[in-house]
């Protein structure tokens, strides 16, 4: 993974002394709160319903085995001892102190971590495949390129205070893991006939009140230019992105006034006028330079087939069932990657205790060279597992409650913290995720529901990505109380789409019949091998629809 | 009345390992910016240094310069500043309105002026800005700094040492942090 240097490391310490000052003007009172509030948030701090929330940057999800303890360190010193990681591969802790920020920031410098840029209206995190790099179907491994984009956007000084918050993500595999078409920017890195690399890119996209399938502006930018198109696209948007309404704030809204192809020729006009010759142009050394910290590590040469692991899959029904959920394939004959699942019933997905931290960090030293990622939807990856080792693997994940074999199923729900914890939402939503799990709990039939994602956002933010969930469920407030839209039909990857709404919004106690109703109504209507949201897309939402709300149930009237 | 008005020195020619430092000091000027109707009697025009709108300007430009006293050109962050690129040399500063906090639009401009329109001259940023503003703006090619009334220019001159480093090129240092590691910064 990528390592500090002299310069990343005084940079860093820079601005843990810029926020420290930051800090202390506040409490001195020579910062009123409206003017310290997008200062904190530029390193990730809010402040929430019962404490403030500190948002910790994984740059594009890579978080190796000393961080992971030094973070379950500082959960333990300065929050209640736990985590919560977020759709965009960060870890958000619910309740620091104010005071301490400086603190926790200064300790992350020192195993090369931050917050910085992880809120506010500025670049965010830059994501990528959590796969990258070990995927059988990778064309391109993009962790060099998203690392490059990470240094070029940290501290921008003409795009530190944009229209609104700016997110991008980088593609580099046949299927896309990053909802590449959902992003303000998405750069699907591939080949062209000859080997090149670059990338076709997508702006535009997003979730959030008005969701919208991105746009592509340019189908192959050649990859030594990404900085410099980049700073085009945000030129155009920090000049004309709308700034009179937070809810038309974002880029997308801004290509959809100009049309697609009136804001390319603004961005290629600006590209021309500065491209040709301009410094950013991502030299050869550089691309090296960086790739080397993402060189393979020294794996061992083995056979594809591992015969023992083969044996103990035919013998052990449970270590089966989730190989088949959590291994995924690895481009390295004789290696997997592997989800250790933090969906398990009963705790918020995406949390993970101090403990849990501790113990996944040993688990990554033994066995995946120390080095661990997070998905976006909210689990950890270990990318570099000996199939030899995963039956020892699976004891111990199991033995932590990280070994439910959920993976790609309706339980593996991806969910924001909602209004347990954050101030900005309209409803709960962890309560939620936790009913539907009760209600799915048992493994045989999760497994013959087939492929589901489900996704829950406890607002209009769409922190949970409803939008595209195969079943997404929004909260939302009606006079005062807490109700719930389902939409289905949403889907992630290179044919993603947005969910359509099925109806009048539901009550809390409702919704594990609302999610049973539409599984019964799909296993009736299912061809032999579909999933969900295909026979969604087959059949459309109206059988969904008139069964859900056949039954007499209460339904929230706008 | 004077006003208490930051100014930056320009940069010291970069040092190989890419450290730069920038000076600053609080001066009192006499600047005055005005807003002005394109159809103004401008022979009720204060003396003094005046900063005038872009439409004052584009339609008044012979007059303001026949004043005989420093003239230059305020512009609104959606004003576009191709309008200026002719006129520079007639204008001895443009300052770049900020009517918000959280505004960004005008560090663009600044860039645009510095870096694709060649302008040289003083570059002022006023209106709602503060310390923590004030080295993006250094980076834009801002070189004067008129702060809100409630803060202390005075208070905020540290600020033009927050970093050291840059990682990305910008109009201070077009050249960015990549292509001098290679020289000089081999990863440890």
């Amino acid at each position: 993974m990528y390592r500090y240097d002299a310069y990343d490391h005084a940079l860093v310490a820079e601005r843990v002394a810029q926020f420290r000052d930051q800090t202390r003007r506040f409490l001195a009172g020579s910062l009123t709160e409206d003017e310290f509030r997008p200062l904190r948030l530029r390193n990730g701090l809010y402040i929430q319903r019962h404490a403030p929330m500190l948002r910790i940057a994984i740059p594009y999800g890579i978080l190796a085995s000393r961080q992971l303890r030094s973070l379950a360190g500082i959960t333990r010193r300065y929050d209640r001892g736990y985590g919560h990681f977020s759709t965009r591969q960060n870890l958000q802790l619910n309740w620091p102190k104010l005071e301490d920020v400086p603190e926790i920031l200064a300790e992350l410098a020192t195993v090369e971590m931050h917050a910085i840029q992880t809120s506010g209206n500025c670049v965010r995190n830059i994501t990528t495949d959590h796969f990258a790099g070990v995927a059988p179907d990778e064309i391109v491994d993009t962790r060099a390129l998203a690392e490059i984009l990470r240094q070029w956007s940290t501290f921008h000084p003409e795009f530190s205070w944009l229209p609104r918050k700016f997110k991008i993500a980088l593609s580099g595999s046949a299927a896309d893991r990053t909802a590449v078409l959902l992003h303000d920017i998405g750069l699907q890195v591939r080949r062209d006939a000859a080997g090149e690399v670059g990338m076709r890119v997508i702006v535009g996209g997003g979730m959030g009140r008005t969701p919208m399938i991105g746009h592509v502006i340019r189908e192959f930018l050649p990859w030594r230019h990404m900085l410099t198109y980049v700073e085009s696209i945000l030129r155009v948007y920090n000049r004309y992105g709308r700034r009179d309404n937070i809810w038309k704030a974002r880029i997308k809204i801004l290509v959809k006034s100009l049309g697609p192809e009136a804001f390319r020729r603004e961005v290629d006009e600006d590209w021309d006028a500065h491209a040709a010759q301009s410094p950013s142009i991502i030299t050869d050394e550089e691309f090296a330079r960086v790739s080397a910290h993402f060189a393979a590590p020294a794996y061992e040469k083995l056979d594809f087939i591992d015969g023992q692991y083969l044996h103990t899959l035919a013998d052990n029904r449970p270590f089966a069932k989730w190989a088949e959920r959590n291994v995924h394939p690895h481009r390295v004959p004789g290696y997997a990657a592997v989800t250790l699942s933090l969906k398990k019933t009963g705790v918020p997905p995406g949390d993970i205790t101090a403990e849990q931290m501790e113990r996944v960090a040993d688990l990554a030293e033994r066995y995946s060279f120390g080095e661990l990622r997070v998905s976006h939807e909210q689990n950890l990856v270990l990318a570099d597992v000996k199939k030899r080792d995963l039956f020892e693997l699976w004891q111990a994940a199991k033995s932590l409650g990280l070994a439910t074999p959920n993976v790609g199923l309706l339980t593996n729900i991806v969910c924001c913290p909602g209004g347990d914890f954050c101030s900005l939402a309209n409803a709960k939503s962890i309560p939620i995720a936790e009913a539907i799990q009760r209600r799915f709990d048992d493994l045989d039939y999760l497994h013959d529901i087939g492929e589901l994602d489900l996704n829950i956002s406890g607002c209009m933010n769409s922190c949970g990505h409803h939008h595209i969930g195969h079943i997404g469920i929004l909260g939302v407030d009606k006079q005062g109380s807490e109700w719930y839209q389902v939409s289905i039909g949403g889907r992630q990857g290179s044919d993603a789409a947005l969910g359509e709404v099925i109806g009048p919004s539901f009550a809390a106690h409702d919704m594990p019949d609302v999610v049973s109703t539409l599984i019964d109504t799909y296993l009736d209507l299912r061809h032999e091998d579909e999933l969900f949201v295909d026979t969604v897309h087959r059949v459309g939402i109206a059988p969904f629809k008139q069964r859900v709300y056949a039954d007499a149930r209460e339904v929230a009237h706008a | 009345m004077p006003e208490r008005v930051i100014k930056r020195f320009s940069l010291q020619q970069a040092i190989p390992n890419g450290l730069c430092t920038w000076q600053a000091r609080v001066e009192n000027d006499c600047w005055r910016v005005l807003g002005l109707q394109a159809d103004e009697d401008l022979s009720k025009l204060p003396g003094g240094p005046i900063l005038v709108p872009l439409a004052v300007w584009k339609a008044r430009r012979g007059e303001l310069v026949a004043r005989g006293e420093p003239v230059g050109v305020w512009l609104k962050p959606d004003d576009e500043p191709q309008d200026l690129a002719a006129d520079f040399e007639w204008l001895a500063q443009v300052a770049v309105h900020f009517p918000k906090f959280g505004d960004g639009r005008g560090f663009s401009i600044g860039a645009l002026l510095r870096g694709r329109l060649g302008y040289r001259g003083e570059l002022r940023a006023f209106g709602d800005i503060g310390r923590d503003h004030l080295f993006f703006l250094a980076r834009c090619g801002f070189d004067t700094f008129r702060l809100a009334d409630h803060r202390d220019p005075g208070d905020a001159l540290a600020a033009f040492n927050d970093f050291s480093l840059r990682y990305q090129g910008s109009v201070d240092d077009p050249t960015p942090l990549f292509r001098r590691r290679g020289a000089v910064g081999a990863p440890q």
